[in-house]
Order: C-alpha cells, then sequence, then structure tokens
C-alpha cells in the first residue's frame, strides 16, 4: 500500500479561507502560524506550506476588500517557524521572475541549516507588469518567458546549492544570468532544498517533471486527479526520472463532522461562507471582464457576453489566467445554471467553493486514502479555511485513522523533509 | 543618572572575520567592520552555520539585558547565513532584546526586504530594527551580474540609492495604517481599503508602487540603523536613520562627530578583545583591557555625548560573556545601565516613540 503524504496549506489570500467565522484568528500575528505549524507536527505532516502574492489584488481599479488582504514574508516566517518545530518540513512560494538566484540561494541554504534539513522551495513563475511595478525590475518579461527564466534561474542556484564541492567557487552564464564568484556556505542539510512546482501549462508540466520533486496541483477528485497524475509522472522518463521521484500533491478542503449529514450541512454553510452576494459579482466579473455590480446576485447569469482580450477589471489574481476561454467558459457556466437552475451565488458556489473531502473522520481517512491508492495522487496539500485552529480536529481524529490503517507514518522517522518525502536523509 | 547608556554588540560569525578586506573604493561603506586577524574560539568548526550558536549568544546578551545585537551580513565572498533569517529564527526563542539584521541596499529588492524586517518585527513582537548598508564590493556586484561596481563608482550615487531604499522601506511600513483591517462583517469587508496607501515611489534607481503585502509591523517603523565613518555617510544616516553607529577614537572625537549626527541616537562602535596583547588594526577603536577599564572609557565617551555603544567581540562567545558577565554588573554599579528590562520592544529599550503613520489623515 501506498503511504500517504500531507502538507497543511496556511489558509491565505482568497475566499477559500473563511475570516467572518468566529473561529477565525489572527493571519499575521507570529502566534497563528506558531499554532498552525504545532498542530501539523504534532499531526506528523510532511511539511508546511506558505503561498505568496507580491502585490495586492485589485478590481475596478480599486484594492480588493472582500478577502484576507495581507501576509507577512515567506522566509521570514519559516525561519520563525524553524525554532518552534523540530521536524516539520518547511515550504515556502519564492517566485522566480522577482528575484535573483544568488539570494534565493543563499535564503534557501540558509533555511535549511536553521532548520536542519527542512527547506523547500515552490519555485512560481508569476510574471504580469502589475506586479512588476513593486520590483526594480519592473514588469520585464514576457508570458512565454516565464518557465525559460525559471528553468535558469533553477539552474543558476542549482549551481550554487552544489558549488560547496569547489569551496564555493562558481561561474553561471547563460541567456538570462550571469554570474560568478564564491558562494562560501556549508553543504545545505539536504544537499539541496527540496523544490515544488504548483503551475497547471503545459511549460509548467514540463517544468515539474524536469526539476522539481513535488508538483503541487488544483487536481483533486477522482478521474481529474488519476489523468493528471498519469500525464506528469509518464513526463518523467524522458528526463531520466523514475515516477516515485516527483510527489503528486493536489490542494484539497475539508470539512468535517460528527456525521455524514451534519458535515454536509457544515460544508453547505461554510461555502455560504465563503461566497457572499457580493463575493459571487466579483467573481463573475473576474471572468466576465466587466462591471456587473448591476446584477443581483440571487439572480439569473447576465446575458451580455464576457470582454474577451487582456483581463482589466482584475488584477493580481492567479484565477483570472485560470479561465484561457472566457466565451466558452462562460458558455459552460450559464448551462450549467440553466440546467441546475443556479442564481450567480449558486453557480459561484458550485464552481469555487466545493471543498474536495466531506465527511465523518472516518469517512474522510476513507476518501483520502482511496484517491492516493488509486493513483489520483500521492496524498494532498490540505487547505483549512479557519485560521489557525483549522487543523486541530483533523489532527486528532483522521490522522490517527490513517495510522491506524498503515497508510500515514505514526511518527517522523528522519530528522529532514526529504527524509519525509523520499526516505533518505539528504542527496 | 537616568535614562543610562545604551549597550549592543555585534555579532558576525565567530567575532570580528579575519579576512574581510575593505572595499577597493576605500569608502568604507561595502565592508565597514573590516577586522583584525584574529583568531577566534569557535573558528572554523561549522558551529557559526548552525542555530544553536546563534540562540545561544543573542540569549548570552539578554540575560545581559543589552538593547539589541546587531547580525552582520554583506552578499560578498565571506560565507554567512542571511541574517534577517538568523534573526527570525532566535526570535522566538528570545523575549526582550532588540533584532537588527544587516540589509544590503544595492541589490536587493526594497519590497522584500521591507516586508521581511515587518515580518521579523510580527515573529519578534516589536524587537526588530535593520541596519542598512550600501555596498561598493565589486564581488557582491559580480554575484547578480546585473550591474558593475567598481572603484570608480562614485560613493554619492551608493549613498543616494540607498537612502531611496531606505525611503521606500519606511513608506511600505506606513503603507498600511494600523487599523486598516476591519473585519466588518456587516459589510463583508475584511479591510478599509481607504487606509492602505499607495507609495508611488520613483526614483533614479528603482520604482516601487506599493502598498506592501504586509501589514503596518508592530513598532509602526522599526528603527533604522546606518554606520557611518565619514562626512558623506554621516549625511545619509541623518537623512535616513533613527539610530547611527560611528566610530570615534577619542571623547574628543565622540564630541565632534556627535555634533555631525545631531538628532540622531549615536551609538560608538567599539572593537573589544579582553586581555589581547595583539592589538590590530580597524575603523572603530580597539579596546584590550579590563572590563573595568572598559567600564571607564564608556562612561566618560557617553559623558562626550555617546548615547550607546556598539561593542564588537573579537572572539565569539568569549568577550561577549565578558561582556554580560563582568562590563554589566560594572556598569549596573555605577548606575548607568539597566538592571532588569523596562519595555518589551525595541524602540522601548531605546526610548524611541512609536511614529505617527505619514499617510494617516
Ligand atoms: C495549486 C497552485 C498554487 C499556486 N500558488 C501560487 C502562489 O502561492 N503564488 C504565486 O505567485 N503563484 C501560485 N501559483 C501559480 C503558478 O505557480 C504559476 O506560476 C502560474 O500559474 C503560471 O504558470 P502556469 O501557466 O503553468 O499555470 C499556483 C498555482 C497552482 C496550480
Amino acid at each position: 500500500m501506498k503511504q500517504i503524504h500531507l502538507a497543511a496549506h496556511f489558509p491565505g489570500v482568497n475566499n477559500t479561507t473563511v475570516w467572518s467565522d468566529p473561529q477565525a484568528g489572527s493571519h499575521i500575528e507570529f502566534s497563528s502560524f506558531v499554532h498552525f505549524a504545532q498542530t501539523a507536527e504534532r499531526a506528523k505532516f510532511d511539511f508546511f506550506f506558505l503561498a505568496e502574492g507580491l502585490r495586492l489584488r485589485e478590481q475596478n481599479g480599486l484594492i480588493y476588500d472582500l478577502d484576507v488582504v495581507g501576509r507577512p514574508d515567506t522566509f521570514t516566517v519559516l525561519a520563525g517557524l524553524a525554532a518552534v518545530t523540530t521536524h516539520l518540513g518547511l515550504a515556502g512560494t519564492i517566485n522566480s521572475t522577482f528575484n535573483e538566484p544568488f539570494e534565493v540561494a543563499r535564503q534557501f541554504v540558509s533555511l535549511d541549516h536553521l532548520s536542519g534539513g527542512r527547506a523547500a522551495w515552490n519555485v512560481v513563475t508569476s510574471w504580469d507588469a502589475f506586479t512588476g511595478e513593486n520590483f526594480r525590475r519592473g514588469g520585464f518579461l514576457p508570458e512565454e518567458q516565464r518557465y525559460e527564466r525559471a528553468k535558469r534561474f533553477l539552474d543558476a542556484a542549482t549551481t550554487l546549492f552544489d558549488s560547496w564541492r569547489d569551496g564555493g567557487e562558481f561561474a553561471y552564464r547563460d541567456e538570462h544570468f550571469d554570474i560568478a564568484g564564491k558562494f562560501d556556505l556549508p553543504r545545505s542539510p539536504q544537499g539541496r532544498p527540496i523544490v515544488l512546482q504548483a503551475g497547471d501549462s503545459e511549460e509548467g508540466r514540463e517544468f515539474a517533471a524536469a526539476k522539481a520533486d513535488a508538483i503541487f496541483s488544483r487536481h483533486a477528485t477522482l478521474a481529474d486527479g488519476q489523468a493528471f497524475y498519469a500525464d506528469v509522472k509518464r513526463r518523467l522518463a524522458k528526463y531520466g526520472r523514475t515516477p516515485d521521484q516527483l510527489k503528486v500533491l493536489p490542494a484539497a478542503t475539508f470539512v468535517l463532522g460528527d456525521s455524514d449529514a451534519e458535515a454536509q450541512e457544515r460544508a453547505h454553510e461554510v461555502r455560504r461562507q465563503q461566497v457572499s452576494g457580493q463575493t459571487a459579482i466579483k467573481f463573475l466579473e473576474q471572468l466576465w471582464n466587466r462591471d456587473l455590480s448591476e446584477y443581483d446576485p440571487d439572480g439569473p447569469l447576465p446575458d451580455v457576453d464576457p470582454v474577451v482580450g487582456e483581463n482589466t477589471i482584475a488584477r493580481g489574481r492567479a484565477s483570472v489566467r485560470q479561465h484561457r476561454d472566457p466565451l466558452a467558459t462562460a458558455r459552460e457556466w450559464r448551462e450549467l445554471a440553466a440546467a441546475k437552475k443556479l442564481s450567480i451565488r449558486e453557480l459561484i458556489i458550485e464552481k469555487t467553493a466545493r471543498q474536495t473531502f466531506i465527511g465523518t473522520p472516518s469517512s474522510v481517512a476513507t476518501q483520502i486514502n482511496d484517491l492516493v491508492q488509486a493513483d489520483a495522487s500521492d496524498g494532498f496539500i490540505l487547505v483549512p479555511h479557519v485560521t489557525p485552529g483549522g487543523f486541530d480536529v483533523f489532527a486528532d481524529t483522521v490522522v490517527p485513522l490513517l495510522q491506524e490503517r498503515g497508510v500515514f507514518r505514526a511518527d517522523y522517522t528522519g530528522p529532514t523533509l526529504r527524509s519525509h518525502l523520499f526516505g533518505e536523509e539528504s542527496l | 543618572m537616568a535614562p543610562g547608556l545604551h549597550l549592543s554588540v555585534a555579532l558576525d560569525d565567530t567575532g570580528r572575520h579575519p579576512s574581510t578586506p575593505d572595499d577597493d573604493s576605500g569608502l568604507h561603506t561595502s565592508t565597514p567592520d573590516d577586522g583584525p586577524g584574529w583568531h577566534t574560539s569557535a573558528s572554523d568548526d561549522g558551529a557559526r552555520f548552525t542555530p544553536e550558536y546563534w540562540v545561544e549568544l543573542v540569549r548570552e546578551a539578554e540575560r545581559g539585558l543589552l538593547d539589541f545585537v546587531t547580525f552582520e551580513d554583506d552578499l560578498g565572498p565571506v560565507g554567512r547565513l542571511d541574517a534577517v533569517l538568523v534573526a527570525s529564527r532566535v526570535a522566538p526563542l528570545t523575549s526582550r532584546i532588540g533584532l537588527v539584521p544587516t540589509v544590503v541596499a544595492a541589490h536587493t529588492e526594497p519590497f522584500h526586504l521591507s516586508k521581511a524586517i515587518a515580518t521579523l518585527d510580527y515573529v519578534s513582537t516589536g524587537r526588530a530594527g535593520v541596519r542598512v548598508r550600501a555596498s561598493g564590493s565589486p564581488e557582491a556586484a559580480r554575484h547578480f551580474g546585473r550591474r558593475e561596481i567598481t572603484a570608480d563608482t562614485p560613493l554619492a550615487d551608493l549613498l543616494d540609492e540607498t537612502a531611496d531604499y531606505v525611503e521606500v522601506l519606511r513608506r511600505l511600513w506606513d503603507s498600511w495604517e494600523d487599523d486598516a483591517e476591519i473585519r466588518d462583517v456587516a459589510t463583508g469587508r475584511f479591510i478599509d481599503r481607504d487606509k492602505l496607501h499607495y507609495v508611488d515611489f520613483a526614483g533614479k534607481w528603482f520604482s516601487v508602487k506599493g502598498p506592501s503585502i504586509t501589514p503596518r509591523p508592530p513598532q509602526g517603523q522599526p528603527p533604522v540603523a546606518v554606520l557611518s565613518h565619514a562626512s558623506p555617510v554621516h549625511a545619509l544616516a541623518r537623512r535616513s536613520s533613527d539610530l547611527v553607529f560611528t566610530t570615534p577614537h577619542s571623547a574628543e572625537d565622540v564630541r565632534t562627530i556627535g555634533a555631525e549626527v545631531e538628532g540622531l541616537l549615536n551609538f560608538v562602535d567599539v572593537v573589544v578583545g579582553f586581555g589581547r596583547e595583539d592589538a590590530p588594526e580597524s575603523d572603530a577603536f580597539v579596546f584590550t583591557g579590563s572590563p573595568g577599564e572598559l567600564a571607564d572609557l564608556l562612561v566618560e565617551w557617553h559623558a562626550a555625548g555617546a548615547d550607546g555603544f556598539r561593542l564588537r567581540p573579537a572572539s565569539l562567545p568569549d568577550d561577549l560573556r565578558v561582556i554580560t558577565r563582568e562590563l554589566v554588573p560594572l556598569l549596573q554599579e555605577r548606575g548607568v545601565f539597566r538592571t532588569e528590562y523596562t519595555a518589551t520592544t525595541l524602540r522601548g529599550h531605546l526610548g524611541l516613540p512609536r511614529p505617527a503613520n505619514r499617510y494617516a489623515a
């Protein structure tokens, strides 16, 4: 039986995170991160995961105010968490467009030393000029080059990770970078930090197959997951790699209850917390790329079509880029709404706020295990909807059941993240 | 004799690093802590790359009730762990002492550094500061490969860029008003967006739009420090910093330099190697006597106008222990140093008020 890998995603800047719940605490105070990470470590999770965004999102030219806004610096939080945990992996999303390899490599090697070998880097490639306005380089990168730069960036960083072999002397040159000198830090405890990838495009999948240790995907259902899993695992051979060298870890949410009916009812409640009428209209505007503020969220979908072309209504949102063909998506949404008689809000709940796992602890444990054993994934990056206590019940109820079934570790067997994922302490 | 003198310690590897040459620019801006060739106790065993090493040092400094420690950094060829990460790693395991990492302005992104220091302030609940450093190092520039820095690069340019950098850090810290997060369930709004501000900085070296992605840090503005040996850098310090590390060699010097950095907290740098015979070269005054003699010197220079001192131990952890266990009690006996922490934030230790937000109406 396959062993399941689990990671804890600190809820972030999107409507999955319910800030209006009485249970919701701060998403900024360090005590929230301590609570969250220590719960994940108590549950023997593989790693803690932090997303990143480098500009506050805007809609209609105004800073978006309906979701959680603001987050701390990735590296700084992870280094702080290294002090209050002992085994939990510490994964940070760090952009390859708005950074430089020497600095990022040094930060990850520092984090690996400061955590005793628990660092992981989720290499993301957001490139847009909107985000670039916060950086020296500005919005310089055409979309087609985002993975080109990411690949070179990671190659340059890998040269630095490995430079201890040559006493820190390094030189790296290609069409994106021309750097040389001395990277005088001792070998990173894991050899190199773990590399994660989270892009979904063809280029993103190739990048993952060539370079990543794990892939953070959006495909958490059975058929979709299996297709994605087969697709990326198949790509590995071309890079001389075996299927077990790349773990597939979809993002997943969950709602627990004492009975399945109670869990369903709670899930329904959570969805309505996640998608208010205002949120529903804002979501629709992101696809329609036009102002829909006059529409009634409890009424039908607009019969005007989306504005095709560059999205000018919503900026800094990955979700905008998911809609590669807005006209087709709008048609599909209208058909779905008509078939199921859904209002705007109900439709958006249907499309965006579906919890992956709903049920009693026992049924959720079964659902998770079934997906992993059916090769829909190697595990999950779980995102609770409440900070910081979202894993408390999961840790106490679901995890012991997975352990009883022998599909999840009862204790850590090594000190490093590499040992949790691959059974070996370092490269 | 309230409020007494302020005391901090520079943590740099295992003490004053043996082989850090100064810039060939000779500007004292990039590797100002160039040190004597002393060999040190914890030198080459790799301990300084472990978290335990740093935690122990900072806890020792906290036992001595020091205002803060600085963490040295550069982006040059000397192997150091990233100073901001070291400070953050130590923060949850200490409770009172200020944590002041060094950041290099020339090659890093002010947007990233602003949120990193703000986050250090959250992790440490109000104990973060930052020392900002220009860099004239050609080696560091090669590590980034984006521009060339040579001996001919004008100092004025490096300093102007550093001043812009600090301006952006500060604007970004203020880019959220303190009460911007409203969590108003009735209207569904998490923030009051009118309390978030674009910083719209456009300078010769870079432009930054803002607002920060990180809310205003607990101290509002973590204190900013600059190390300065010479007049042009004093000018940068006056423009940009809250406190300045200066390097006088006599009480008379303390007075002269004090006049140049008027309005800032003036921390005098002193390299300290208790009982050493091999007096080395340094930009800063080098002290090799006994703790009692150092106490005399500090009291004298304090009377000459130094607000405080940043002692740079020649050897870590040995000289640090002498500072915390022998020097500090002597200063306490003389009534010039605190006997317990009376504040919980770095600003509190330094007697600096929490600043108003420039964008607040
Ligand atoms: C599950 C998932 C999580 C992601 N998280 C982040 C993130 O935290 N920060 C970010 O800038 N991009 C994030 N992305 C964006 C991607 O990493 C990627 O850079 C972007 O989607 C463009 O690449 P693509 O076209 O291959 O998807 C995420 C993507 C996925 C699928």
